[in-house]
């Protein structure tokens, strides 16, 4: 029953991460290893969307994905979206719509809707339900998160306009 | 818009929108939550649970599982005993052990740990812990428990923390923890002279916090203090229970808590602290104890209540009499709910001027996971049942249901049920901007075809829980800036931000630019807890007061060196002057308590029961399919009282964030037993909660114009008004539309469909 241990290499936000790791545990758990606070685990079944992150540009659940099956794999998680003081767009509407309360759930809904507006740039407010509807937010800021959506796309499409 | 009621002066600060202090580290994902704390040779623990609601426990096996690599100890409730002789914990009631004893009273108790190097393989060794349980009857629902032979515990333990509940001390062959009575004039001439009675039972379920954050706690004891991090909402209590626990001095133990990923209740008085400390003591290394979401559901929850409601109403509509029987069901410990039980179970009347009152409101253990504090202490329980049954009311007496509350109203001047006259409630405000916004007058239901339309609206009333205490200090570095520092804790509702507001507006400085010290009991004073919407009103007014008394040592330090007038801005100057050098600290303290007067124990007369009302109210518009039950709530209009907003972008999204989180236990949530007292459904997957797909595509939301004359800067609570309304307006709306009336929560289709089978039936 002794635990499984791989050494993995993947690229975590652009630079190339080494890590030893548990068989057992969770994509969760080696990003909390390689000192980053955003990605979380909540309900452990990928239904609550806490854990939310990109494998190779795709949306997964962090906490239903191994850790060894990151090796090779390019990771992205919400650390990515700032530097210094600058931050994305879509960090700041939910900010400027006041899209969180008690910010657990924040970094998911922040990457989800990224990808929403990725591929709907002027998404309805049935595509915004459908891309948000795996993540959960206790404190019931859906309508402010829902306000978010829509500043961020505004933006993006004056942003584009003026360019 | 409305009528203003308020005199309010200028504010620098309060009343304009800001944004949280912390909202950078909250979306790029640095926000530091009990969860990171790492600590230097910390083991892991995993709690082996009882799979038996109630029985003997006669033996736990643990060397299968203390066999496997990476295991450090397996932990038992006789090993706890060895390190904290009377291991005995809670508010109300001493009545929990940190691991079960000779005893196991639900299914999921905490029974055993296992200790290990990492958590995978606590877990793991875990499923090798094997525990020998003679089982006992169990108990589980209220009512039966209030007259079964069957008794949850063999005495009963108060803790002595609150006078009134010493005399239950020793009370055998009993599950009812609490009985609180209130009596009000003559109920029985009224219901004599009655022109129309009304008896009804509505029953809520028992539900979960479900809280994003998981509940965490870490504890590090060493020779001479220990130290806690804990996901908790009330760190001086945790740091009187662990002193307690250990024979230490209160200065012994240091509680420090991060950002908390929501509570809502669950994160109170105290849960997994004494659990950790009790194996670091056992273990001699730090602990770090973290529950799974499922784990949650075995730990807290809200009670599960029967209330019986008995009106007397006159020929006009005018309610006469009213007896209240309420039973909560508290699990098998007893948390807070005593506390609920009195604090709350004196509101069960309503917002209601009615002459002749009888309450009883009784606390009962049953077999099940314990209940507690749950975002409204009860509240939402008793609404549920007092406004279906004013709904019921106007209904029968053909009146508007909101003329039908005007008219009935505890309006300012008028006595409570306890005898405390009404002051600063706004019911009649709340009301009539809830028909405003709704257009209520304007807006018909629709009796015809397979889609049918109807509307309903709740008003709730909430006392603040009292007397209790809060302590701030403020301080002024020499450059100027401040500081302030409270243990009340910032978990989503915005409290940081508004202490930070009050200190700029009295000493005049940018609010983000005051700096608010996360609770670390070593270095932030008592609170009571953040609790019941009482933080905006005790907190604030504590540091209001320190901020008041910082400025006061300021002004004094500045006419002894001759800096006059002191400036905001110019602070800097003062020092400079007084002491040669960028040098010194003001330090200012503020500490506030109610006037407050305990009930009468044979009446429950009081003339001063609360500092404060908080009021909610909620309409709902809904869409009823009649082939299926299935129904769409269409609008939702929600109107709260909290006195003078203080940063209005917060308020907003505390009204719908507590309208939404009812709707959860209105219309999806409930835990499921079996007969055995087994949950079915711990977890997300199996208990639904609210997701952006369940809220209505209409969601208004106000405060209304109101000042709370003994509030800081006219405010009071907010984070619980607007979950008060909910349920009954939902009931309401669909007996308006298709004529059937649930009085069981949830409201789930499939019970509107039955109702509606045996109504077609009866007619048929």
């Amino acid at each position: 029953m002794s635990a499984v241990y791989n050494e993995i290499d993947f690229v975590l936000n652009g630079r190339t991460q080494h890590q030893r790791v548990d068989s057992r545990e969770n994509a969760v758990d080696v990003l909390n290893q390689c000192g980053l606070k955003g990605t979380r685990e909540s309900c452990g079944q990928g239904l609550c969307g806490c854990c939310t992150i990109y494998v190779e540009g795709k949306p997964v659940s962090g906490c239903l994905y191994p850790a060894w099956k990151l090796k090779g794999k390019d990771v992205t998680t919400v650390e990515a979206l700032s530097s210094g003081s600058r931050i994305d767009v879509v960090q700041q509407a939910f900010i400027d719509a006041g899209a969180f309360q008690c910010g657990f759930c924040t970094s998911g809904f922040v990457l989800m809707t990224k990808k929403l507006l990725s591929e709907h740039p002027d998404p309805s407010r049935e595509q915004i339900e459908h891309y948000l509807a795996g993540n959960l937010c206790r404190c019931g800021a859906y309508p402010e998160i829902i306000a978010a959506v829509r500043l961020a796309a505004e933006r993006l499409a004056a942003n584009k306009g003026e360019q | 818009m409305t009528t203003s009621t308020t005199q309010r002066p200028p504010f620098r600060s309060i009343g304009h929108g800001m944004q949280r202090l912390e909202v950078i580290e909250k979306v790029t994902g640095r926000a530091h939550y009990t969860h990171h704390v790492k600590l230097p040779g910390m083991l892991h623990a995993k709690i082996v649970r009882s799979h038996v609601a109630h029985g003997r426990l006669n033996a736990i096996h643990v060397d299968e599982a203390k066999a496997i690599g990476g295991v450090v100890a397996v932990v038992t409730g006789q090993d706890i005993q060895q390190v904290i002789p009377n291991p005995y914990f809670g508010p109300a009631f001493h009545d929990q052990p940190i691991l079960a004893l000779d005893k196991v009273r639900y299914v999921g108790e905490p029974i055993a740990v296992v200790l290990a190097e990492s958590a995978s393989i606590a877990e793991e060794a875990a499923g090798y812990v094997y525990a020998e349980i003679d089982e006992l009857p169990a108990v589980f629902n209220e009512v039966e428990a209030m007259t079964s032979s069957t008794y949850v515990h063999e005495s009963l333990r108060p803790a002595g923390t609150f006078a009134d509940l010493k005399h239950l001390n020793g009370i055998k062959n009993t599950n009812v923890a609490l009985a609180f009575q209130l009596k009000k004039g003559d109920t029985d001439q009224a219901f004599a002279s009655a022109a129309h009675v009304f008896d009804d039972t509505f029953t809520s379920q028992q539900v979960m916090h479900a809280p994003l954050e998981p509940m965490i706690s870490l504890a590090d004891v060493g020779p001479r203090e220990v130290s806690i991090w804990t996901a908790s909402q009330s760190p001086s209590f945790v740091r009187m229970e662990i002193a307690r626990l250990l024979g230490w001095r209160e200065n012994q133990v240091k509680v420090l808590t991060g950002y908390l990923g929501g509570g809502f209740g669950a994160k109170l008085y105290i849960k997994l602290e004494a659990l950790a400390v009790a194996l670091s003591l056992v273990a001699g290394r730090p602990v770090r104890v973290a529950l799974t979401m499922a784990e949650q559901f075995y730990t807290i929850t809200r009670h599960a209540t029967t209330f019986r409601i008995q009106t007397a109403v006159d020929a006009s509509g005018k309610i006469t009499g009213r007896r209240c029987d309420v039973v909560w069901n508290g699990g098998a410990y007893a948390d807070i709910g005593p506390r609920v039980t009195q604090k709350s179970g004196f509101t069960a009347p309503g917002p209601y001027s009615i002459e002749n009152v009888d309450i009883t409101s009784t606390a009962v253990y049953t077999n099940l996971p314990p209940a507690g504090a749950f975002r409204g202490f009860g509240i939402p329980q008793l609404v549920w049942a007092y406004e279906s049954q004013a709904d019921i009311i106007a209904r029968k007496l053909g009146m508007d249901p909101i003329a039908f509350r005007l008219q009935n109203a505890l309006s300012d001047g008028k006595e409570h049920a306890t005898g405390t006259m009404m002051k600063d409630a706004a019911i009649p405000l709340v009301l009539n901007r809830l028909s405003e916004k709704f257009d209520w007058p304007q807006t018909q239901s629709s009796q015809e075809g397979r889609y049918r339309r109807g509307k309903g609206m709740g008003v709730g009333i909430k006392a603040c829980v009292a007397p209790t205490t809060s302590v701030a200090i403020v301080t002024i570095a020499a450059d100027g800036s401040c500081s302030v520092q409270t243990n009340t804790v910032d978990m989503g509702q915005g409290s940081d931000t508004v202490m930070a507001m009050i200190v700029a507006e009295v000493l005049g400085v940018s609010a983000a630019e005051v700096n608010v010290m996360p609770p670390n009991t070593e270095a932030t004073p008592y609170d009571m807890a953040t609790l019941g919407s009482r933080s905006t009103f005790h907190m604030g007014h504590a540091v209001r007061l320190a901020a008041e008394d910082a400025l006061k040592k300021l002004k004094a330090m500045a006419a002894e060196v001759g800096v006059e007038p002191v400036e905001p801005g110019h602070f800097r100057e003062v020092f400079l002057k007084r002491y040669g050098m960028q040098a010194g600290t003001i330090i200012g303290s503020g500490t506030y308590m109610p006037t407050y007067q305990s009930p009468d124990k044979g009446t429950g007369q009081s003339a001063d029961i609360t500092p404060n009302w908080m009021i909610g109210g909620c309409a709902m518009e809904v869409e009823v399919d009649t082939w299926t039950g299935m129904y769409t709530i269409l609008r939702m209009e929600n109107v709260v009282d909290c006195g003078t907003p203080m940063n209005p972008k917060v308020v907003d999204t505390q009204i719908s964030g507590a309208a939404i989180m009812q709707l959860g236990t209105v219309t999806l949530e409930q835990m499921e037993f079996d007969e055995q007292g087994q949950l079915r459904n711990a977890g997300l997957s199996e208990y639904k909660i609210p997701g952006i797909q369940d809220i209505p595509q209409h969601l208004g939301r106000e405060a209304v114009d109101a000042y709370q004359e003994n509030g800081p800067f006219g405010a009071k609570g907010l984070g619980e008004s607007a979950a008060f309304g909910v349920a009954s307006a939902l009931a309401a709306a669909i007996e308006d539309a298709v004529g059937v009336r649930i009085k069981d929560l949830p409201i789930r289709p499939q019970k509107i469909w039955e109702a509606l089978q045996t109504m077609n039936e009866r007619k048929g």
